[in-house]
């Protein structure tokens, strides 16, 4: 992947969100910057409704900015095509979802393999990745069960297995541990302080907690449409 | 886009999987369709089973001679002299017995229908003794044939079916008479077996018709000389008569009633279609928004439209197949040689025919399903494809 001279993998130059809703217009973000380097397990944290799931989407380009830009791996996401996103997501974004969005009639490696599916892998070498993913996230005892027999730490698990199984530039997660216990919640965030440290994966997560902000390598706190630092008071 | 048929398959499977889940708006769209399929198939099984003994009624080799001017049976009217020169002409198949032509003369008759009670037509035909090897299909399946002379008849099995009193041994009032059933017969399917049968001779004196004819049946030598037999007739100066093969005559007659029918059904089972249409869009459009989250989630991880596209026209395309084929089925058990009688508006005399439920409208049935199947998913199919990514996995 390419990075810029100081190692810079996601940049956010001036970037501005509105949502229109009806005549109104929702300022989100307003001209927001932000830097993140390769290699660090970065926080967000903020109030609801603060714009952290919308700053997310822009990084993972799920959406994009009304003006700015954002750069992932010295690529400017913000000028793709719908359709030139989705492949782009589908190779640089792995996602991790609050409700975990696993698919419920799929099995646990199903679920894995989904976005191998938009890959050149052979069958053979996705099943490889998928025994893979689900061996770090602790799971391949639990392959071919279904999601609604998995505990919510468990499904939480599967969730990091497909976000990591493609290898991607980037893993994002919104609120990865918002619905489950402290002690799942802990097991989750233990997996991915060791996919920070271990793979030296890039992870942007956002949470309302404190104590998950603690594993981070960098906590940044969004307030009214801006970044910084400290929490606002 | 690699591994376009995994994509397409995890998807479809997922589809079809949730099916179940929404078993009540699926099954709703799934009868719809099924009901549409019963009803156009039913339909055009009537048109089949009527054209299909209007076209066993025929053949090729056998022709039959009208005034000229004249489009039916009913509206001719040739002299004993004129049967005669008819019987001498060259071109007609003998036996030893003679040439194989046969002058007749066709009445109407009231009997009570077996289903209503009520009153209708039945064609009644006096025939000469080659009647039956100008049609050699005719047989006799219980008693025995008339006698020449007497005040019997024979009955079509058709007949027999649809009307009362005309088993073995019943009466039917002729005239001032009763004339006694003596047999029945079948005759392939063909129209005959709608018809009741006696000696031209006993029915002229009885409808008083003196010494006249309406028609004369003959077989020709081969299907091939028809031409020149038709000629050779319509240029005698003796004669005033028009020629046409026994199976072009059913067939004009048969292509009117099956164009109605086919017509009606086909408007029918359309309106039902468009409401069959709507049933499916709206099952499809809720099984798409049930699945809104998981829509996002695949398009969030990068999958295309076309493959999601794909996936909900499959599972419309799969649930209108399931219900065209519970139609089909239901239209085969439910119509399939169920009897009736219609009216055969060029003689105006009814027609016993069986439904006929063939596999080719079978086919027809279940195709119609898969369009509509088709039709009701697409616009579902769009709109799952449209959905913004970030503001669906909101709403999730
Ligand atoms: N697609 C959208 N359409 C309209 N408004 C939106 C949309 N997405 C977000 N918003 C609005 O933007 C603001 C920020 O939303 P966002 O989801 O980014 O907040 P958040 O910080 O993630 O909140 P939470 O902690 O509750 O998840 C909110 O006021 C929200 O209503
Ligand atoms: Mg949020």
């Amino acid at each position: 992947m390419s990075v810029n001279d100081n190692g810079t993998l996601v940049k956010v130059d001036a970037a501005t969100k509105y949502f229109k809703r009806g005549s109104e217009e929702i300022h989100v973000l307003e001209k927001l910057d932000m830097q993140v380097p390769e290699g660090e397990f970065l926080a967000l944290m903020g109030p609801s409704g603060s714009g952290k799931s919308t700053l997310l989407n822009l990084i993972g380009g799920l959406d994009r900015p009304t003006s700015g830009s954002v750069t992932v791996a010295g690529e400017r996401i913000d000028r793709l095509s719908r359709q030139k996103l989705a492949a782009w997501r589908a190779r640089h974004v792995g996602l991790v979802f609050q409700f975990y969005n696993l698919l419920p009639v799929l099995t646990a490696e199903r679920n894995v393999e989904l976005p191998l599916l938009l890959t050149h892998l052979s069958r053979a070498e996705r099943k490889k990745h998928v025994d893979a993913a689900l061996d770090v996230v602790g799971l391949s005892h639990r392959k071919t069960h279904y999601p609604k027999t998995l505990s919510g730490g468990e499904q939480q698990r599967v969730g990091i297995a497909r976000g990591i199984v493609s290898d991607p530039t980037l893993l994002l997660a919104d609120e990865p541990t918002g619905d489950l216990d402290r002690k799942s919640g802990d097991e989750v965030l233990d997996l991915l302080k060791a996919l920070n440290k271990d793979h030296n994966k890039t992870i942007i997560m956002v949470t309302h907690d404190p104590h998950a902000a603690l594993r981070s390598t960098r906590t940044l706190y969004l307030n009214e449409g801006k970044l910084s630092t400290e929490p606002a008071e | 886009m690699f591994n376009w048929f995994s994509q397409i398959f995890a998807l479809i499977q997922f589809n079809l999987r949730t099916i179940w889940q929404r078993k009540g708006s699926s099954a709703a769209a799934l009868f719809g369709i099924a009901g549409v399929v019963a009803v156009l198939v039913g339909v055009l099984s009537i048109a089949q089973g009527f054209s299909a003994v209007m076209n066993a009624s025929g053949k090729p080799d056998t022709a039959l001679i009208l005034r000229s001017g004249a489009d039916t049976e009913m509206m001719s009217g040739l002299s004993r002299e004129t049967t005669r020169i008819i019987a001498d002409t060259e071109g007609i198949a003998r036996s030893t017995e003679g040439a194989l032509a046969s002058a007749e003369l066709f009445v109407i008759i009231n009997l009570p229908k077996r289903s209503t009670g009520t009153d209708a037509n039945v064609p009644l035909r006096g025939v000469e003794p080659m009647a039956f090897s100008v049609r050699s299909d005719v047989n006799i399946i219980q008693g025995r044939p008339f006698e020449w002379g007497r005040n019997e008849v024979i009955v079509g099995s058709g007949a027999v079916r649809e009307f009362e009193g005309l088993e073995l041994g019943g009466r039917i009032p002729v005239g001032k008479e009763e004339w006694t059933v003596v047999g029945i017969f079948e005759a392939n399917g063909g129209i005959s077996e709608s018809e009741i049968w006696t000696d031209a001779s006993v029915l002229q004196p009885a409808f008083r018709r003196g010494n006249s004819f309406q028609a004369v049946y003959v077989k020709i030598e081969t299907p091939e000389s028809f031409q020149d037999f038709k000629d050779r007739l319509t240029t005698d100066p003796r004669l005033n008569v028009k020629v046409i093969r026994q199976d072009d005559y059913y067939a004009d007659q048969s292509t009117a009633i099956t164009g109605l029918i086919t017509g009606l059904g086909t408007l029918i089972a359309g309106l039902m279609g468009i409401g069959a249409v709507f049933g499916a869009l709206n099952t499809m459009y809720s099984a798409v928004s049930s699945r809104t989250r998981e829509i996002a989630t695949l398009r969030a991880l990068g999958f295309g439209n076309g493959p999601i596209v794909i996936s909900v026209m499959v599972e419309a395309l799969v649930l209108a197949l399931i219900g065209g084929a519970i139609g089909a089925g239901l239209a085969y058990v439910a119509f399939d040689g169920f009897r009736a009688a219609t009216m055969n508006w060029q003689s105006f005399s009814q027609v016993a025919f069986a439904f006929d439920v063939t596999p080719g409208l079978l086919v027809r049935g279940i195709f119609y399903a898969a369009i509509i199947g088709l039709v009701g998913g697409l616009f579902p199919a769009i709109r799952a494809a449209r959905m913004p990514v970030a503001a669906a996995l909101r709403e999730g």
